[in-house]
This record gives C-alpha cells, sequence and structure tokens, in this order.
C-alpha cells in the first residue's frame, strides 16, 4: 500500500499554505530525513523532509500550487516491494503519513522561537471555532461611497498595507521589532517593507521587548512617529513599564507640552496550542490606562482603517492583532486612503431581541452564535465594539435600549475584564431597560492550558455564546 | 522609591565649609584602557577666565536653587518626593559646557540642576516644584516630571533605568533625522545595574547612535553604597561588553568634566557611536528630602565638602588667579541670590492649577 504524505501543519495556526517547490522528482529514491520539498506558509518557507522510506510514486500536488490545506495528501511514496501498479489501487485506505517539517532557516519562525526554538511540527489543529472561516456581511463604513470595488484581503495584507501606505506618506514614520525587516516579519505582516523603505526605516531589533520599547517612545518624543512591533503581546510585559509609565503619561506630565505619537502592535491573545505564557489577552490591561489608546479589529478593513488611523493619531495606540485572523479574508474597500475613525463601534449584525458585544476574535464566536439565533428565531443584534479605549459605550447603551438584553464575548478573563467593563456601564446608564442579568461569555478562569482538548475548554464558544444569549432572553 | 515620609523639620543653615579649600590637586582620572584620548585629562586643564566665571555662576545658581528647594520642602510647601543636587553641580555644568545648542538632555528624578543648567527658568521649575499652574508642566508633573520642548530638555523622570532607553532613543531619532545632534543620558549608579540599560547600550552600540551616557556616581543609590550593590565599581567599564567606550572623570573638577565631555560628544556626534563617562560625585544631601541619610558618617559629608567642593574649588581659582575679588564674587552670589528669591516668591503666589486642568493633557 503506497505511503501517502500529508501537508504538515507548519505552524500552530497554519490552515493552509504554498506547495512552492518539490526537491525530489518521481522515481526518485527517497529516505527518512531527505528534503522532499519547501512549503511557504505565510510566515516562512519551510523543507518538508520524508520520513519514511521508498522510492516516490507519485506527486499529487504540483510545484507552485496555493492553499493547500493541512492534511491534504501532496504525495505517494511506494515501500519496497511495490511498484506502480500499486498506485492505481493506493486510494482505498491508504498509510496516512506525516511530513516531518525542519526549519530551513535557523532562526525559526514566530512565537515558539520564544520557547523552545521548535517550530511547531505534526497537525496543530487550529480550534474550530477560529478555524472556520467567517462568514461576515461586514457592513461597510458609511464613508465608502456607493460602487467601490471591495477587494478580498487577508488582515496580515491590509495591516501591512496600511503600514506601507502611511510609511509613503509620512517620512517620520518607521517600524521597528524583532524580525520585522529582513525576515520579513515573524508572521510577515511587514512583507516588503524593507524592499520598499530600506533599512533606516525597517529596523530590526534584538530581543530586547523593554530596551526597544523605551528607545521607540524615546523617539517618539523626539518627534518621528514609531511603529513597534511586539512579536506577539506576551513578550510586551517586559515593556510595559516604558508603554504606561513612559509614552501614556508624558503627555500629562508635561502639561500638554511634550507629547508620544506611537503605535505598539502585535499579535494579543490566544494563538492556538502554545500554552499559557504565550496566549494572554491584554486588551482589559491597557484598556484601564488613561492616556492609551486599544484598537482590536477583527476585519482586515477595519484593520487596515484603524491601523492607518492609528499611525497618524498623535497619542500613544496599543494596536492589538489576533495571530488567527491573520489569515482570514475580508472585503476591503478599494479606495485610496480608507480610514477609520478610531472609538467607533460598528453594528456588525443587526438584531432586535439580544445585543451581542465582541471585538477581535470574539466578533468569530458572536457571529456564528447570532446565525445560530437566527434559526431559533432570536435575532441578535452583533456589535463589533473595535476600539476597546475609547470605549463607544453609546452605541451599545442604544443596542441595549433597543433589545433589554446584553452577552458580552471575550477570550480574555472575566475578572476587570472588558465585559466586567460594558456591564458596569450598561448597569449605570441602561439599568431600566435591562430585562435580564448581563451575562460575560469569557475565557476560563484559568492559564491556558496546552493540550488541545483544555485549551477548547478554555476558550469561549460558540455553544456559549449562543447559550448566554438564549438565557438572557429567558429561553432553552 | 520610599515611601515617603514625613517631612523634614525646617533645616537650618547648615553651615557650610567658608574658608576657601587649598585648591586640591588635579586628581588624576583613573583612564580606561582602551581610550587613549582620556589622558588629556590628567594634565593641562585650564579654563580661560570667562569660563571659570561662567562656570561658578552657572554651578552656584542650581547651589542656590536647591537650598531654597530644600527650604520650601521644610516649609510643606513643596510635597512628594524632592530629590536635590547639591554637590553634584561640576558634572551638568562641565558637560552643558561642552554641548552645541540643539543637543538634548534626558535625565532621572535629580533632575532640578539639568534643568537650570540647560537654561530653563527658574521660574517655572521652581512653580513646578510647589505645583503651580506656572509651572513646567502646569504643575502636573512636579519635582521628577518637567520638560521643555524649546530647550531640549526631555526629562525629568521618576522611574530608575528608564531614561536611558529614552535617551536611546533621542539619539535614533537625531540619526535618523540627520541632523548632527547628540543627546546626553545622565543616570546614577544605582540606574547603572538596571537591566534596560545594557539593552540601551547594545543598541546604540549596534546602530552607532551618537549618545553620551554619563553615570553620576554620587556613591549611594539612595542608602546602598556602590559597594553592596555593584559587583564592579568601576561604571566607566560598564560598556565594556558592547565595546562602548568609557572613563572615570573627577566628577567634582568642571574643568575634568568639560574636557572629558569634549572627547565624548565628539565621539558621539562624530559617527563612532555611544560613549560612557563615569562622573565621580557626591551628593551632601540625603537621597530625597525625607532620606536622613544614616548609612554614612557626617564626617564623610563634611569630608567631601570641605576638600573636594565643586564650586569652592572654582572660587579659590578665580581668587588666586586674579579672575575675581572677594566683592565681585559676593555680586554673583547675589545676582543668584535674587534669581531664586524670585523664583520662590513667584512659586509661592502663583495659583494652583485650575480644576479643570485635572482633565486636560491627556490626548492630544
Amino acid at each position: 500500500m503506497p505511503i501517502e504524505v500529508l501537508m504538515p501543519a507548519l505552524s500552530p495556526t497554519m490552515e493552509a499554505g504554498k506547495l512552492a517547490k518539490w526537491l525530489k522528482k518521481e522515481g526518485d529514491a527517497v529516505k527518512s530525513g531527505d528534503v522532499i520539498a519547501e512549503i511557504e506558509t505565510d510566515k516562512a518557507t519551510m523543507e518538508v523532509e520524508a520520513v519514511d522510506e521508498g522510492v516516490l510514486g507519485k506527486i499529487l500536488i504540483e510545484d507552485g500550487s496555493e492553499d493547500v490545506k493541512v492534511n491534504t495528501p501532496i504525495a505517494l511514496i511506494l515501500a519496497d516491494g511495490e511498484d506502480e501498479s500499486a498506485l492505481e489501487k493506493g486510494g482505498a485506505a491508504p498509510e496516512k503519513a506525516e511530513a516531518q517539517p525542519a526549519p530551513k532557516d535557523e532562526t525559526p519562525a514566530e512565537t515558539e522561537a520564544k520557547s523552545d526554538g521548535k517550530p511547531a511540527s505534526g497537525p496543530a489543529k487550529v480550534e474550530s471555532a477560529a478555524a472556520n472561516p467567517p462568514a461576515p456581511e461586514a457592513l461597510p463604513e458609511p464613508d465608502v461611497p456607493e460602487g467601490t470595488e471591495m477587494v478580498m484581503t487577508t488582515v496580515r495584507d491590509a495591516l501591512r498595507d496600511a503600514m506601507q501606505e502611511e510609511m509613503r506618506r509620512d517620512d517620520r514614520v518607521f517600524l521597528m521589532g524583532e524580525e520585522v525587516a529582513e525576515y520579513q516579519g515573524a508572521y510577515k505582516v511587514s512583507q516588503g517593507l524593507l524592499d520598499e523603505f530600506g533599512k533606516e526605516r525597517v529596523i530590526d531589533t534584538p530581543i530586547t521587548e523593554h530596551g526597544f520599547a523605551g528607545v521607540g517612545v524615546g523617539a517618539a518624543l523626539a518627534g518621528l512617529k514609531p511603529i513597534v512591533e511586539f512579536m506577539t503581546f506576551n513578550f510586551a510585559m517586559q515593556a510595559i513599564d516604558q508603554i504606561i509609565n513612559s509614552a501614556a503619561k508624558t503627555l500629562y506630565m508635561s502639561g500638554g507640552q511634550m507629547g508620544c505619537s506611537i503605535v505598539f502592535r502585535g499579535a494579543n491573545g490566544a494563538a492556538a496550542r502554545v500554552a499559557a505564557q504565550h496566549s494572554q489577552d491584554y486588551a482589559a490591561w491597557y484598556s484601564n490606562v488613561p492616556g492609551l489608546t486599544v484598537i482590536a479589529p477583527y476585519t482586515a478593513a477595519d484593520a487596515k482603517g484603524l491601523l492607518k488611523a492609528a499611525i497618524r493619531d498623535e497619542n500613544t495606540v496599543i494596536f492589538l492583532e489576533n495571530e488567527i485572523l491573520y489569515g482570514q479574508q475580508f472585503p476591503v474597500p478599494k479606495l485610496d486612503d480608507y480610514v477609520v475613525p478610531i472609538g467607533k463601534a460598528k453594528i456588525a449584525r443587526p438584531g432586535k431581541d439580544v445585543t451581542i458585544v465582541a471585538w477581535s476574535i470574539g466578533m468569530t464566536y458572536a457571529l456564528k452564535a447570532a446565525e445560530e439565533l437566527a434559526k431559533d428565531g432570536i435575532e441578535a443584534e452583533v456589535i463589533d465594539l473595535r476600539t476597546i479605549r475609547p470605549m463607544d459605550t453609546d452605541t451599545i447603551i442604544e443596542s441595549v435600549k433597543k433589545t433589554g438584553r446584553i452577552v458580552t464575548v471575550e477570550e480574555g478573563w472575566a475578572q476587570s475584564g472588558v465585559g466586567a467593563e460594558i456591564s458596569a456601564r450598561v448597569t449605570e446608564r441602561a439599568f431600566d431597560w435591562l430585562d435580564a442579568p448581563v451575562i460575560r461569555v469569557s475565557g476560563k478562569d484559568v492559564p491556558m492550558p496546552y493540550a488541545a482538548n483544555l485549551e477548547k475548554l478554555a476558550l469561549p464558544s460558540v455553544a456559549e455564546v449562543v447559550e448566554a444569549a438564549k438565557a438572557v432572553c429567558y429561553r432553552d | 522609591m520610599a515611601a515617603s515620609a514625613a517631612k523634614a523639620a525646617p533645616k537650618g543653615e547648615t553651615a557650610r565649609a567658608t574658608k576657601t579649600a587649598t585648591p586640591k590637586p588635579q586628581r588624576a582620572s583613573k583612564t580606561a584602557g582602551r581610550d587613549k584620548a582620556s589622558a588629556a585629562t590628567s594634565g593641562g586643564l585650564s579654563f580661560s577666565k570667562e569660563q571659570e566665571l561662567h562656570a561658578h555662576r552657572e554651578m552656584l545658581l542650581i547651589r542656590r536653587f536647591e537650598e531654597k528647594a530644600g527650604q520650601l520642602y521644610g516649609m510643606g510647601l513643596i510635597g512628594g518626593f524632592c530629590h536635590l543636587y547639591i554637590g553634584q553641580e561640576a558634572v551638568v555644568i562641565g558637560m552643558q559646557m561642552a554641548v552645541e545648542p540643539g543637543d538634548q538632555v534626558i535625565t532621572g528624578y535629580r533632575d532640578h540642576g539639568h534643568m537650570l543648567a540647560c537654561e530653563m527658568d527658574p521660574k517655572g521649575v521652581m512653580a513646578e516644584l510647589t505645583g503651580r499652574r506656572g509651572g513646567y508642566s502646569k504643575g502636573k508633573g512636579g519635582s521628577m516630571h518637567m520638560f521643555s520642548v524649546e530647550k531640549q530638555f526631555y526629562g525629568g523622570h521618576g522611574i530608575v533605568g528608564a531614561q536611558v532607553s529614552l535617551g536611546t532613543g533621542l539619539a535614533f531619532a537625531n540619526k535618523y533625522k540627520k541632523n548632527g545632534k547628540v543627546s546626553l543620558v545622565y543616570f546614577g549608579d544605582g540606574a547603572s545595574n538596571q537591566g534596560q540599560v545594557y539593552e540601551s547600550f547594545n543598541m546604540a552600540k549596534l546602530w552607532k547612535l551618537p549618545v553620551v551616557y554619563v553615570i553620576e556616581n554620587n556613591k549611594y543609590g539612595m542608602g546602598t553604597s556602590v559597594e553592596r550593590a555593584s559587583s564592579n565599581t568601576n561604571l566607566s567599564q560598564r560598556g565594556a561588553s558592547f565595546d562602548i567606550p568609557g572613563e572615570q572623570v573627577d566628577g567634582m573638577d568642571v574643568r575634568a568634566v568639560k574636557a572629558a565631555g569634549d572627547r565624548a560628544i565628539a565621539h558621539a556626534r562624530g559617527g563612532e557611536g555611544p560613549y560612557i563617562l563615569e562622573m565621580v560625585t557626591y551628593r551632601y544631601r540625603g537621597h530625597s528630602m525625607s532620606d536622613p541619610a544614616k548609612y554614612r558618617s557626617k564626617d564623610e559629608v563634611q569630608k567631601m565638602r570641605e576638600t573636594h567642593d565643586p564650586i569652592e574649588q572654582v572660587r579659590a581659582r578665580l581668587i588666586k588667579d586674579g579672575h575675581a575679588s572677594e566683592d565681585e564674587l559676593k555680586a554673583v552670589d547675589k545676582e543668584v541670590r535674587d534669581i531664586v528669591n524670585a523664583a520662590a516668591e513667584f512659586a509661592t503666589n502663583d495659583a494652583e492649577p485650575d480644576p479643570s486642568e485635572l482633565w486636560t493633557d491627556i490626548l492630544r
């Protein structure tokens, strides 16, 4: 029975990749450890090694094939004694074999580089809710003229486009961070920027978050407009003193004389299977601090429009991205200068029975839950908060006055979380309109576990959002 | 930083050593091995008459200002933390004599002297200490948090060591803008053990940033002596593993400071990257106004004052060289006292910030 070689997952969040190049051809003998192909993920080019011995019987996926889903058979290996005739009957119940990825470069991409230096291998299944492509009918911003062409764009490319446009527009804007330049971004968000803007404006830093955050803030005090990328916000805990004590407070402490126009951006929250130290949601932390603006977009259009707004802003902006959303596509209006206003929530799906407030990846749960609820005749109004601070309380209150019920959704912890804040504001301003207590759906009150089943339990789910919405509607 | 203790009782004028100290023989700077240029420190130090007069007056202004601040603190007009610079005046004045207009200065919380040396208005500084609307930060920053875009003074930072990364960022901006300016980053012996200092050293050298790190080693990080806090007490060598040249300088001799400053700034401005100057200095007062300074003997302090005082050294030379008479120096002292008294009067009588200021300057 020929052995199937499957498309490997080469990062915790990889769902598909490009089969860049076969390094062996049909008929070649292969043995365990031979590099057989190169695969491009959204972050890096990786080599794939054979695990089994035999002859490369048939290549199922051609060189250059894009968007090959993880676990798709890409080749068949004939074991000893098998000949080509075995290929004909191969499909019956093939013995599956995972190709083992090996890092092509010495510097492994992405977050695991921080912990053990090894890229994730094997079938890193992305959690169900996150893995499913979103089906949002993202309502275009009001200022998008009718008839504007919408281009399907990944969040990753939208972020890159935003930085590129703003760097073209303003010489003071530069990007610094780990692997942002020559590596083209640990998550490839900065791809191509080094080529266009050169090493004076796209700057690789040492792995010293505290130090380079301070350098960025100092440069901002001197009038530049830095974009400081944290590979993930987990590592920004090393830098949080400079973010809060130096960046957020200097304008006030200087009596308005000296401000700090800077964007700190990067992946926030849980990726997939990277455990407790690499899976924290910091939205609530930063949103606690006056002097900071905190943005957490969901769609690619918002990622682009809000990042452009953040870069232009005269203040310190925390821009929370999400690794799992990077590869997801959304329609983005094709406009020369698409800027989304900071501090405005968006009604992503109108409804009259219950308000669901979410942001960033929380929107994936909220929108799917709204679909489920619709089947039961419950029309949920889903609000994409987009900016956590300043919070668009008015939009939430207006919705609650209509629905009388509200559920918040976040991956972060419930205690002192953003949902807790929303709940307090609703209680303060719309108590008389509430027909049920506010329910928060949130990450469970535990450090993020590694095991797949436990991780899934720790995160919110569509089912929990549906259940919460039904509970506030007093429906079974 | 320690919690603010009860305010010290108003101090009487500490009897200051009035006898003119014999000018100490120039203390030869211990030069860092790799820095040949610093050999110049050990000989041929001389200031022109104008330089001596300038240094004397500027240092005296800081001294009198800080004495007045101490007095106002004792009267309850200044609150919170108040860290005085008395004893260390030669460091910032000597360095400011070496800079060019437009070079930036950033420091920690012992910052009043740096602001005066940057020619910030003593009234605005004192009014900030008293938390009044005419203060540099409209009363919202206080002793540790003042800034002046006009004078290129970037604070005034209350977190030990934070200014080192920030000042490295100022140098980054200079290089980015190609403006030929140098950033002077002051920090103490205590801050020299902070992790971000070394992260910054690394980037500064890696990117050849125009920055001079001035370590003001006043021998105590709050109450802990350098010997009890630092495994290697030669702080000038703290950049060794990054290949940053450094030298120890007699920080009580304004001429030695200026000479070292010239070398360091030329190095940085010339595109050679960072340079470290360890200024061996001394603070006469406690760490802050609420520090009784029981960790050192009165003798130690008295000895420094009598034999190393930065202002007395210049004063003695001015008299000896016939550059100034006692009367002329008295006139300078009066002029400086008048400025300080006017600042104190302004700071005492100026109104507190309008309550509406609570809500301003959070975002632009």
